[in-house]
């Protein structure tokens, strides 16, 4: 009863195409959104904003600027570290150059030149696919690696050559360095990530996302229905490093406040190709999911073992969180290889029908 | 059930004129000096036995392949060289005899992908879904509506194309192509491994595509009951080379061309 589209006649072809058709799930997004924005910050401590919250929002930003380019569009990236670095160092730069404007401009701003690298290195995506493509891309993220490490006019020459984020201010509060809140930074992330995966949900539902599914599902009947293929990829690169720069700009700028290079190296590309597969390709909620589960499951481990009162030694949970966290890693795939998304498509399809079975 | 306009036709003006045509994939030829042509508003049938090269030559005229000789002009411009993109924007539609549908999507995005050279909305709009991207994926979902009532597939519009019956698919694909609002229409085996309702039903559609909206369509199929029924000339072709052209009633009557179905004693 809870979740029925019986009775929802939609009347114009707008209303079929809108991406929230059906009542239920339009009340669903408002409930999130209430909760997030008035809910969670009424209730939450610091270490909730600082070390869950917020991190889970970076991650779930580069999940998702990932799964256009290998969810979507079907190119496999494992250089989704590097893009996020060029990101945050192109942000500490700007602001460093130019500090009296407004630091949220410089962290868009940023997604632009991670957004150039990407089609950089996405070039070659014209001639070669699938695995091949992603030693290309592995390439990059070696290269770059190289770069925030090497080229010490990226880090101001600093000594230690890690970034140190300086105080910036929104309206007077602020919002990055050691003075901003956690709640002030926990707004500014989440305000930034809501507006984008918006943006993200719009083109995939419109003649772009068609055109990116087209391309990943067959290329040569994309080519025949008049898609050309290189500025199609290449349209994935740019939008999918955008948002994985932005996602390492409000990284480094918001949540650690300061980074070495190791942050951005080829574990981190890993990292977010495992929210995005274990999420579901192809999917823009199954990337949230992809980040709750590969982030935060292994905190709430840690914090469930002292509160259900087990005598445990905090190495053995250290331990213990890799063995669990893999293992459903593996369930969660057997069970269902497209992902959680799939898996919530496929609760929300018994829901709709239920009391019945089909 | 000849198309009722087929003897206009044989004075009709030609769309796509096929000169000398050799392919040739390392030592083995494909297709030798093929020459043929194909009117606007007919029905153009090319059979062949398996390996004749029918496929390699639809593959030549959308740009697929280029071929190493030969002169191919369409809507009066020869040309040399030709992307498939650049074949799209021409007007020349097609489907494949291994359905080449985009599995993941439904049917309705299929075929509104097949829409997508005719949208222009940019980025921005794109990216807010309001505005001229929403005035456009309207009216392209109402031209989309129409196609899909006239295929009538209204039933499976929301379901990804890859857990339909293989008969769908090829409706659906049909679909796809017929949303490009093409010119000239490639069918690469439209009716393969179809049943004998399902292949009253694509006669059916083909015929109604050819009359209603005037589209040329070039056709490959085994069929012969088929074959001989719905096109207005025919072509053949066997072992690359083109062994006879003319009607249906000609075609079947020509000596090489039994010689190639049947066999002969040597």
């Amino acid at each position: 009863m809870l979740y029925r589209e019986a009775g929802q006649y939609k009347t114009s072809y707008a209303a079929d195409e809108a991406v929230f058709a059906l009542r239920e799930d339009r009340i669903g997004l408002i409930v999130v959104l209430f909760v997030a924005f008035v809910v969670v910050p009424l209730t939450s401590h610091d270490f909730m904003l600082q070390a869950v919250l917020i991190p889970f929002l970076v991650f779930s930003l580069a999940a998702i600027g990932l799964n256009i380019l290998t969810g979507y569009t079907g190119l496999i990236s494992l250089g989704t570290g590097a893009f996020m670095g060029v990101g945050a160092y192109a942000c500490y730069k700007l602001t460093t150059l130019f500090p009296s404007v407004n630091i949220i401009v410089w962290v868009i701003a940023s997604g632009f030149f991670s957004a150039a690298v990407g089609v950089l290195f996405g070039l070659p995506s014209l001639r070669i696919k699938g695995f091949y493509l992603a030693v290309a891309t592995l390439a990059a993220q070696f290269f770059l690696s190289w770069c925030f490490i090497r080229v010490p006019w990226l880090y101001n020459n600093n000594i230690s050559g890690a970034i140190e984020v300086p105080t910036r201010t929104l309206f007077g509060v602020p919002v990055t360095g050691a003075t901003a809140t956690s709640l002030t930074r926990y707004f500014v992330v989440l305000t930034i990530v809501v507006a984008m995966t918006w943006f993200a949900s719009n083109l995939v539902h419109g003649r772009i996302g068609r055109m990116w599914m087209a391309v990943r599902d067959m290329d040569l009947a994309a080519e025949l229905i008049g898609i050309r293929l290189l500025p199609t990829k290449l349209l994935a690169f740019a939008i999918s490093s955008f948002y994985c720069g932005v996602a390492g700009a409000l990284m480094v700028f918001l949540w650690y406040g300061g980074a070495e290079s190791a942050v951005f190296d080829v574990n981190q590309s890993f990292f977010i190709l495992f929210m995005v597969i274990v999420g579901g390709l192809g999917s823009l909620t199954g990337s949230f999911f992809g980040a709750a589960l590969i982030f935060i499951l292994p905190i709430a481990l840690r914090v469930v073992a002292p509160a259900l009162g087990l005598p445990l030694h905090p190495s053995t949970v250290e331990q213990l969180q890799y063995v669990i966290v893999g293992a459903l890693i593996i369930f969660f795939l057997i069970v269902e290889p497209n992902g959680l998304a799939r898996l919530w498509q496929i609760g929300k399809q018994k829901l709709r029908v239920w009391p019945f079975p089909y | 059930m000849r198309s009722p306009t087929g003897n206009e036709i044989a004075a009709g003006e030609v769309i796509l004129a096929v000169e000398n045509v050799s392919l040739a994939f390392g030592g083995v030829k494909a297709v030798s000096d093929i020459s043929f042509d194909i009117r606007k508003g007919e029905i153009r049938a090319i059979i062949g036995p398996n390996g004749a090269g029918k496929t390699s030559m639809l593959n030549v005229i959308n740009g697929f392949y280029t071929p190493q000789q030969g002169r191919i002009t369409y809507k009066g411009q020869t040309r040399a060289k030709m992307r498939p993109h650049e074949a799209a924007i021409g007007g020349i539609a097609r489907t494949f005899q291994n359905v080449a549908l985009f599995r993941g999507m439904t049917a309705l995005d299929n075929i509104m992908a097949g829409r997508s050279l005719k949208m222009r909305s940019n980025l921005f709009w794109q990216l807010l879904r309001y505005g001229p991207a929403m005035t456009e994926e309207v009216e392209h979902r109402r031209r989309v509506e129409d196609i899909i009532e006239f295929l009538e597939i209204a039933h499976i519009r929301k379901v990804p194309v890859g857990v339909l019956p293989y008969g769908l698919q090829k409706r659906v694909e049909l679909g796809r192509a017929l949303a490009m609002e093409p010119d000239l229409l490639l069918l690469d085996e439209p009716m393969a491994g179809m049943n004998l309702e399902e292949k009253e039903d694509m006669s059916r559609y083909i015929l109604d595509v050819n009359n209603f909206y005037g589209t040329t369509i070039a056709l490959i199929e085994h069929d012969m009951g088929v074959v001989m029924d719905l096109s207005d000339r025919v072509v053949v072709l066997d072992y690359g080379r083109k062994i006879a052209d003319g009607t249906p009633d000609e075609v079947k009557r020509d000596r090489a061309v039994i010689d190639a179905y049947l066999g002969v004693a040597h």
